[in-house]
C-alpha cells in the first residue's frame, strides 16, 4: 500500500492590487490574522508554537495546533496545521506583480497526527480516523 | 466579531449526520474498527472483545447499521456484521473541505486589506 495521504496538497492563488508589505502585516499580525482567519496566538518567530481556535462544535473541539516553520519577510511565511486527526502544513507565498501582489497559499500533508508522534486529549478519536484513512485508501 | 467559518459549519454538519454521531462513541469507534480489520463477525465474537454486554454490543451495533456504516446478514439463527468503511469517505474529505475553507479565507483577507491603510 502507498504512504497514506501523504502527498496530497491544496493550492490557492490570487492577485491582489496590494503591496506584498500590507499582506504581510496581515497574515503575521496576531489582531489582523484573527479579523480574517481565526483567533489566534501567532508571533512572528520560527518555532513559536501557538494555536488557531474557533468555537467548539460536537465532534470538534475547534482548536488548530501550529508551529512556526518558515518565515522569509515579506516573501515566504509557513505553518504546520494539526486538528481533527490530520497534520499538514500551511505555505503562503507572496510574489510582487505590477499590479500589486501574487498570493500562493498551498496546504499540502494532511497526514495522520499521531504519524507526528501526536499525543492529546482527543487522542482515540485522532487514532481511529488515521486508521480510517487507511482503511479507506485502501478501497480505491 | 467572529463568524462562524466555512469549515466549522462543515464540522457541525458533519457532526449531525447519523455517521459522525455514530462514531462519537467510543464502544462503537472500536467495535467498526475491529470489523473493519477482521472482517465479518457475529454478535458473540464482537462482545467478547468490546468488554460490554451482548445487548449493549447488539444496541450499538444498530446505531452503526442506522449510519450504514455495518451492515448484517443473517445465516441460520446467526447474524453476521461486517464494515461498510466507504461510509466514512465524506468525513475524510480534507481537501473538499479545506478548499471551500480556504476561498472564503481568502475572500475575508481581500476585505480586510481594502479596510487596511497602507
Amino acid at each position: 500500500m502507498t504512504e497514506p495521504a501523504a502527498s496530497r496538497s491544496l493550492v490557492i492563488e490570487r492577485e491582489m492590487p496590494h503591496p506584498p508589505e500590507k499582506i504581510w502585516r496581515a497574515l503575521t499580525q496576531g489582531a489582523l490574522i484573527e479579523e480574517w482567519l481565526m483567533k489566534n496566538d501567532f508571533e512572528p518567530v520560527v518555532g513559536h508554537q501557538f494555536s488557531f481556535r474557533s468555537t467548539p462544535v460536537p465532534g470538534w473541539d475547534g482548536v488548530i495546533n501550529s508551529e512556526v516553520l518558515m518565515i522569509e519577510p515579506n516573501t515566504c511565511l509557513s505553518y504546520s496545521w494539526g486538528t481533527m486527526g490530520t497534520m499538514s502544513v500551511v505555505t503562503w507565498t507572496l510574489t510582487p506583480t505590477k499590479a500589486g501582489t501574487h498570493l500562493r497559499m498551498e496546504q499540502t500533508g494532511f497526514r495522520s497526527e499521531h504519524d507526528a508522534a501526536y499525543k492529546g486529549a482527543t487522542y482515540g478519536w485522532t487514532k481511529f480516523i488515521g486508521n480510517m484513512e487507511r482503511v479507506v485508501e485502501g478501497l480505491d | 466579531m467572529v463568524m462562524i467559518p466555512d469549515m466549522q459549519a462543515q464540522v457541525a454538519q458533519a457532526a449531525t449526520n447519523h455517521v459522525f454521531a455514530a462514531l462519537a462513541d467510543p464502544t462503537r469507534r472500536a467495535i467498526f474498527e475491529h470489523l473493519a480489520r477482521d472482517g465479518e463477525q457475529n454478535v458473540r465474537a464482537l462482545t467478547a472483545r468490546a468488554g460490554v454486554s451482548q445487548p449493549a454490543v447488539s444496541k450499538h451495533l444498530g446505531i452503526l447499521k442506522h449510519a450504514r456504516l455495518v451492515r448484517d446478514r443473517r445465516a441460520g439463527r446467526e447474524t453476521h456484521y461486517s464494515a461498510q468503511p466507504q461510509a466514512l469517505k465524506p468525513m475524510l474529505d480534507w481537501m473538499g473541505m479545506y478548499t471551500a475553507f480556504w476561498h472564503d479565507r481568502f475572500d475575508r483577507l481581500e476585505s480586510l486589506l481594502k479596510r487596511m491603510d497602507q
